[in-house]
């Protein structure tokens, strides 16, 4: 039993079948790549993790509990993140601030009028956010502005938020989409260290083949909406059935 | 002290010293000279200064800090208005039960308001406002008249019942017999000082909200705010649900009016539609984007200003202009005075909308990024060390 | 603006009754209707949110002003055709027009004075908003829609007081043509009783050029290749840049359109209501909501709300009505319209995409 169970969701967009069939299970700490052709409709799977879209059949089992019709927030004080594909962070606010909201999210759940404390006075949140700059090596960067970062940095400082909520399944969407090469390796490299450092789920969705196949541990094949393997990256990489589809998408 | 750190505290007390040595510092002119006019040390400014400060302050919690533009915001000013001269009305002519109840009762109207307004966002939450506050001053003008007195406005009269009031008690509104019109004059050599009991009445409220606003920008609630200012989305994919404190900001917000709405009803016992109409909701969007929106001075300062300008800057006519020039020769005072005039006296809504496009194009953050851009071109430091550093963002408020 | 907020109706008939209602809330709504229009059309085509709007529809008013007062410049002069009268020659003032052409065109001119104006604040208005995109509004695509809201909300009130400063803060009346002046009888011609339906002739005049104003606007957009690319332009504003058109040029040229459509609106509306510095304002709020329940955007959905809304507050003011619902007259409009944001996000006819965060 994984600690995410997919089974039979489906999605339609009026005459446009997103998703068909799709039964998934992600095993506690380990890596998890959905991989598969434009339009296979990854990006709706994974909405359909976070709730933005509610699927029109099947479940979503996050830890023995449905997903389903939940909102995002409530989703991720279950206990799972999100990595957006450009990155999603406060871009007015300070590197240290932007660590400190889930900081605080974590704590105080999603709600909570605390308006005569002070954020600098919560010595354990401050020393927590400030140890996951550090680990992440953003620490000297931590009183600049977050517009102000390099896109790289950007990455690396979502994934510092999420990380810090010490979340029990993280979703990467294209994390390595629009990179250059550089940062790309940087990024795998940052997911690399993530891994091997923490106990921590990762579904990643990426179709960039490098990335994935550094980093997976198993992999869905997903075309037109359902999938079509599952397996470890050694038996993906020469399975016909894959090479069909990539092929297929080519021609 | 306070639960502020040391640099706060500091802050804190410079603006309670300035507010609180206001009727001195307003009155540098002396009497006899001509420019006594532009005193501003008498006891009607200076409490207006306090009590749109207030209002300036409130809003810039809900606009500074979340980026929501409410454009109703006088409808709470009104509804504290009325409350308090009910208040008058039933119980007697002390402030504070009226002050309280209109906090409470803004409160409500703004939970209501805020809570169907918060639903959307962006310009369709401004027109939302807008169009609640509009209904609120037409009904307060029309069908509400039983409770409004409508176009009349609304007064104590001599046979309301003023069930607590005493028989020696002031005619006038009052805190416990302290009487808010009266003053104590202090000539000092040519120099005319005011201390006026609603004006310090009013500075230790703004004191107190802006104490609170100060805290509430310090803690996590004012950084989930401005959290929301900046990615929703990110907040929503970070556990926190924004409604709840777009809410909370819009409340408090409306308190801060209807606070105000109060005190203006406190000082003097009337209470009209007029407070309402979306033009004063405009008014209280200029005086924070003129002093600086999401800082935590700039509201102040902008209601300062504006109300400055409103009493000191429309009373300038042609012959205080041909007085100022009458060194030129007479040709060219003329045309000085022909210059300036559309821009004063009576046309000085024209000089305040020219300075506030002038403020929204060059100068986003306000009077006080414009004052920290003149402060920083004159203490320009040469260490070169720190160039290399990232460079640090600005602390907020300041 | 509530200056007839009751009439009455002498008649018993119901449908008659109807019909006035519908009739009364004609011009408001098509005052409503043609701001709306430019208030979408500069919407939808640059994304400008433009509370300056109303402050075109009041200078448009005073273009009617002004052309009057152009009009009655006089001099003082010995008139040629009184001294035949007379026997002695007498000094009058005369404007000029009528020296120039004769007391009889002269006379007739000063007369349409208002529809004369539509000559001079065509040139006025377009040159206006030609100024305020170039000068102002182009710095502020790509600013926060609460930027633009504030700078032009500032422009307003500078606008006004540029007015006040000129005018002064009174109502100035302007007379319609005196052909139109009188009222005439509506039922009559629809074949009810007579003296039932009695409608002003210029609120007809009104009407009448408000749907020939918007026919020309939809018809300019549908028919020639500008209005093909300018709603485009609308639906995708990257894609028409991509395809090597200059958009932006076309999008100044549609903000002195609407510019001109407002402007027309306030001229034409001077004999219904005395224009004052301040009736921008007035308008510009309703005609916020009027837009808001079209649905931003929406060309078709700003005129329909705008006459929906017209009609609907007319019937509100009925006495009928009232008794039921007090005070519903002052409040129908801003009623709909937080019932329409909160069912209907996009409004009657929104598109999807248009201004949703």
């Amino acid at each position: 039993m994984g600690i995410l169970e997919v089974k039979g969701v489906g999605k339609r967009f009026g005459g446009l079948q997103a998703l068909g069939d799709v039964n998934l299970s992600v095993a506690e700490n380990t890596v998890h790549a959905i991989i598969g052709p434009n339009g296979a409709g990854k990006s709706t799977l994974l909405n359909c993790l976070v709730g933005k879209l509610i699927p029109d059949t099947g479940s979503v089992m996050f830890d023995g509990q449905s997903v389903l019709g939940r909102k995002p927030h409530e989703i991720n004080q279950m206990g799972i993140s999100r990595v957006f594909q450009t990155p999603e962070i406060f871009g007015d606010l300070t590197v240290m601030e932007n660590m400190l909201i889930p900081c605080f999210a974590k704590r105080d759940g999603a709600f909570r009028l605390h308006p005569f404390e002070t954020v600098a006075n919560e010595r354990a949140l401050n020393e927590r956010a400030l140890q996951m700059l550090e680990d992440l090596n953003m620490a000297e960067k931590r009183h600049m502005h977050a517009a102000s970062l390099s896109r790289g940095d950007k990455r690396r400082l979502e994934m510092a938020m999420c990380l810090v909520q010490e979340p029990r399944l993280l979703l990467l969407d294209e994390p390595t989409a629009g990179m250059a090469r550089a940062d790309t390796n940087n990024t795998i490299d940052l997911l690399k260290q993530i891994k091997e450092t923490r106990d921590i789920t990762m579904a990643i969705i990426e179709h960039d083949m490098h990335v994935v196949f550094s980093l997976a541990d198993r992999i869905t094949v997903l075309a037109q909406g359902t999938p079509l393997v599952e397996d470890v990256p050694e038996k993906i990489k020469g399975h016909p059935k894959v090479q069909e589809a990539y092929l297929g998408q080519a021609h | 002290m306070f639960g502020l750190n040391p640099r706060d505290t500091r802050f804190l007390l410079i603006v309670v010293f300035l507010t609180l040595a206001t009727p001195l510092l307003l009155q540098p002119f002396p009497e006899s000279s001509g420019l006594a006019q532009f005193n501003a040390g008498y006891p009607d400014l200076m409490q207006r200064f306090a009590i749109f400060g207030i209002f300036a302050i409130g809003f810039n919690i809900l606009f500074g800090l979340t980026g929501y533009l409410s454009f109703g915001h006088a409808a709470f000013l009104g509804v504290g208005s009325y409350t308090v001269v009910w208040m008058y009305k039933l119980l007697g002519y002390n402030i504070l039960p009226g002050l309280v109840l209109a906090m409470v009762i803004s409160g409500l109207f703004a939970l209501l308001i805020g809570f169907i307004s918060l639903r959307r966002s962006g310009i369709y939450f401004s027109i939302l406002t807008l169009a609640f506050a509009q209904m609120s001053y037409n009904l307060a003008y029309s069908v509400l008249t039983p409770i409004t007195n409508g176009e009349t406005g609304l007064q104590v009269y001599s046979n309301d019942p003023q069930v607590l009031m005493g028989a020696n008690a002031p005619t006038s509104p009052h805190i416990f017999g302290l009487v808010m019109r009266d003053s104590v004059q202090l000539p000092v050599g040519d120099w005319l000082f005011t201390f006026n009991i609603g004006y310090y009445f009013c500075a230790i409220v703004a004191i107190l909200a802006f104490y609170i606003s100060l805290r509430i920008f310090r803690s996590p609630f004012g950084m989930m705010l401005r959290a929301i200012k900046t990615n929703q989305t990110r907040l929503n994919y970070t556990g926190l649900n924004p409604r709840p404190y777009t809410l909370a900001a819009f409340v408090i917000s409306g308190i801060y009016a209807g606070l105000a709405g109060g005190l203006l009803a406190a000082m003097d016992p009337l209470a009209g539609a007029e407070r309402m109409q979306w033009t004063a909701s405009g008014e209280v969007v200029l005086m924070t984007i003129l002093g600086g929106a999401g800082t935590l001075m700039g509201p102040v300062l902008g209601a300062g200003f504006i109300k400055y300008f409103e009493n000191i800057f429309s009373k300038i006519n042609d012959n205080v202009l041909h007085a100022w020039f009458a060194f030129l020769p007479d040709g060219l005072e003329n045309f000085l005075v022909a210059l300036m005039h559309p821009f004063v006296g009576k046309g000085w809504h024209l000089t305040l909308g020219i300075l506030f496009m002038l403020v929204v194009i060059f100068l986003p953050g306000g009077l006080i990024e414009g004052g920290q851009r003149i402060a920083r071109l004159f203490r320009r430091r040469p260490d070169s060390d720190s160039r290399h550093q990232p460079k640090p963002a600005p602390h907020v408020g300041e | 603006m509530q200056r007839r907020a009751e009439r009455n109706f002498p008649g018993e008939g119901t449908m008659e009754a109807i019909i006035l209602q519908i009739l009364n809330g004609l011009d408001k709504g098509s005052a409503y209707a043609l701001i709306a229009l430019g208030l979408t059309l500069i919407f939808g085509t640059l994304g400008v949110v433009n509370f300056a709007h109303g402050a075109l529809f009041m200078i448009g008013a005073f273009c009617a002003v002004t052309m009057q007062r152009i009009l009655n410049l006089s001099f003082e002069q010995v008139d040629p055709s009184r001294t035949d009268f007379l026997g002695n020659p007498l000094k009058v003032q005369v404007p000029y027009i009528e020296s120039w052409f004769g007391p009889e065109t002269g006379g007739a001119l000063l007369d349409w004075s208002v529809p004369l104006s539509i000559f001079l604040a065509i040139p006025v208005m377009i040159g206006l908003g030609y100024a305020m995109e170039r000068g102002l509004i182009k710095h502020f695509y790509k600013r926060p829609h609460a930027d633009q809201i504030l700078v032009t909300f500032g422009l307003a009130i500078v606008l006004q007081e540029i007015i006040k400063y000129f005018f002064g803060a009174n109502p100035i009346q302007v007379a319609a043509p005196s052909v139109f002046s009188g009222s005439f009888d509506f039922g009559a011609i629809l074949g009810f009783d007579p003296n039932v339906i009695i409608y002003p002739y210029w609120r007809m005049v009104y009407f009448l050029f408000s749907l020939a104003i918007i026919g020309a606007v939809f018809s300019f957009l549908q028919f020639t290749t500008f209005g093909m690319v300018v709603r485009a332009g609308m639906a995708d504003r990257e894609t028409v840049g991509l395809l090597g058109i200059n958009i932006d040029r076309r999008f100044t040229v549609m903000f002195g359109l609407a510019a001109a459509v407002a402007g027309l609106a306030g001229v034409m509306y001077t004999p219904i209501l005395a224009p004052n510095y301040h009736m921008g304002m007035d308008f510009l709020v309703l005609s916020f909501v009027v837009v808001v329940v079209g649905g931003m955007g929406s060309l078709p959905g700003a005129v329909l709300a705008g006459f929906l809304l017209g009609i609907l507050q007319s019937f509100a003011s009925m006495n009928e009505i009232k008794s039921i619902i007090p005070g519903i007259d002052q409040v129908i409009i801003y009623l709909i319209a937080i019932i329409i944001l909160l069912t209907r996000p996009r409004g009657l006819m929104g598109r999807k995409g248009v201004m949703e965060d």
